[in-house]
């Protein structure tokens, strides 16, 4: 479990996290979602304790990290910069990493083997592709065989296949009971791995909630009808708490009607309809009308 | 999933012979470290034969006087050493930097995030690894060097001060390695700490002569005593002349500490 309580980073006279507070919960994968320059990578640093907050605190299991005398057994982290040295090989990545916390080979070989870099385990890691580098940077996360998994942007450069592998991986991880805890700018990813979302915005918690309830926030209530009798069909429709928009010549934009109560009406009045389709905003379409105003860096119409 | 699982993270609490293991693994597994660190032996041993087998060649022709400075010179066997001092120095630096600038630090810092132990395990493997490899480099350097110039000079290591200078190479080296390791610290920076290093052990010596008042104390003046078999009489005594040294790099590795401390990683 992590717990975020008034976390603040000031660089100069920018901030670049504001008083955040969210609490991360075990046994589910928490998304950390936000436009570019929100904050998280900062905010997941100082989680780990590599960056010091301005002002508030961050726990792990209660906890500073810090404070945790084995903090590889209770934290894994992946870091959206590699925390790779190139000129080392993955094989003595993990041992070094290993060895402060007198993990055995044995656990090394484990990891090498989950991530898939056994056939690469004694390259440098200078020769390695992003996506093989984001593996071995999971592998050091979960050397520890942690009860908390932090990764900032994980499914950044890897194949359709990685990133099925990530989801798969993280969602078994958040089954056993662990807490898993990921960024990403990509609302879509998030749709697929998270069960729940922590937005944020210029460093600013924008919500806090479960994906489903997004889900529901982004649907609608307005179908799309295309009838040929387009006339006739808005004045059946019409009655209280139904408006009716016309689009093009046989578009009618209907909201407070269920497709399944238009279709009916069209068929009791004999009419024929082209298209009945229930219109969604995508959860891109969500996660961006949630940040509008927290966007940092926007391309202004000309 | 896991081979841990059966041990309690108790048995896995970061102690300083873990971090001091994790270090020599790193130290090892790096060939930019370990040729860099190779070189500097060998500049030390290759530069003590080459310069005795130059003297040999040049010795039908030198006068008097040059043989007989030659023949008190204990320094032919140390010809290597600044060739190695900026060989190991870098060495040094690089341990630091190299994370630093790789991103490495992040992984080290999240894995010991007390931090401290990270900077005393590193210095104490360069000590202990160049304190060894620079001792035996300059025992060898002192003996092959005597052994290509022995058809015209002839001196033991029980004359005196000659213990104490093949010793104070070693130390000498070990030293400038401490240094350059904690500017690595203090900088952060490969270029910089580099910079910094070679400017200290190469420019302000030049410095000294110009400004011969100062000289003895600058601190590649005063580390140097140590290794003379002949004291300078302008120079500082060997003793104090590394307490200078050590002085100085104390200073520089308190800043080295308020920035691995302080800083953000």
């Amino acid at each position: 479990m992590i717990d975020v309580t008034d976390l603040t980073k000031r660089y100069g006279d920018r901030l670049a996290v504001d008083a955040l507070s969210f609490r991360v919960e075990p046994g589910r994968v928490t998304g950390f979602l936000g436009p570019n320059g929100a904050g998280k990578s900062t905010t997941m640093r100082m989680i780990v304790g590599l960056d010091a907050p301005t002002a508030g605190t961050a726990r792990v299991d209660g906890r500073a990290y810090r404070d945790h005398r084995a903090p590889l057994r209770e934290v894994g982290v992946l870091l959206e910069a590699h925390a790779i040295h190139p000129g080392r090989s993955a094989r003595d990545h993990l041992r070094a990493l290993a060895a402060t916390h007198a993990i055995p080979h044995a656990r090394v070989e484990q990891v090498i083997d989950l991530v898939g870099l056994r056939q690469v385990a004694g390259k440098r890691a200078g020769a390695f592709s992003l996506g093989m580098g984001q593996r071995l940077g999971i592998a050091a996360a979960l050397l520890g065989d942690p009860g908390t998994v932090i990764l900032d942007e994980p499914v950044n450069g890897l194949d359709p296949e990685g990133v099925l592998w990530v989801r798969t991986l993280l969602r078994g991880l958040a089954a056993e009971g662990r807490t898993i805890f990921l960024s990403s700018h990509l609302m879509s990813e998030m749709a697929l791995t998270a069960d729940h979302l922590i937005v944020v915005g210029r460093g600013r918690l924008i919500a806090d909630l479960p994906v489903e309830e997004l889900t529901r926030r982004a649907a609608s209530d307005r179908v799309l009808v295309r009838t040929p009798d387009a006339t006739t069909l808005r004045e059946r429709l019409a009655g209280p708490g139904v408006a009716v928009a016309s689009g093009a010549r046989d578009e009618l934009e209907v909201s407070g009607l269920t497709s399944a109560q238009i279709g009916t009406v069209a068929r009791d009045h004999g009419l024929t309809l082209h298209e009945l389709t229930p219109q969604r905003a995508t959860l891109e379409e969500a996660f961006m009308e949630l940040t509008r105003d927290a966007v940092e860096y926007e391309a202004v119409a000309a | 999933m896991s081979a841990l699982r059966q041990t309690p993270a108790s048995a896995s609490a970061v102690s300083f012979p873990r971090v001091l293991r994790s270090e020599w693994i790193k130290l090892r597994s790096l060939r930019s470290t370990t040729l860099t660190l190779a070189a500097g032996l060998a500049a030390m041993v290759g530069m003590a034969v080459m310069v005795g087998l130059i003297r040999n060649h040049q010795w039908a022709t030198m006068s008097d006087l040059q043989r007989q400075s030659v023949s008190v010179s204990y320094d032919v066997h140390v010809g290597g050493r600044f060739l190695g001092q900026l060989l190991l120095g870098v060495a040094g630096v690089l341990v630091v930097t190299g994370e630093y600038a790789t991103g490495m630090i992040r992984a080290t810092l999240a894995a010991v995030p007390r931090r401290l132990p990270v900077l005393t395990a590193k210095l104490t493997l360069l000590t202990l690894v160049l304190g060894a490899t620079t001792l035996a480099a300059s025992f060898a350097a002192w003996f092959l060097g005597s052994a290509v110039m022995s058809a015209h000079w002839h001196a033991s290591l029980s004359d005196p001060g000659v213990l104490r200078a093949v010793v104070g190479q070693a130390v000498v080296l070990t030293a400038t390695a401490l240094l350059g390791a904690s500017l690595g610290f203090l900088l952060r920076n490969t270029a910089a700490a580099i910079a910094t290093l070679f400017g200290i052990v190469l420019v302000l010596p030049i410095v000294g002569e110009l400004w011969t008042a100062v000289a003895p104390y600058l601190p590649s003046n005063a580390l140097e005593s140590v290794a003379l078999a002949r004291p300078d009489p302008d120079a500082l005594a060997p003793g104090a002349g590394l307490l200078l040294f050590a002085a100085f790099t104390a200073v520089v590795l308190a800043g080295g500490i308020w920035s691995l401390l302080r800083k953000d990683a």
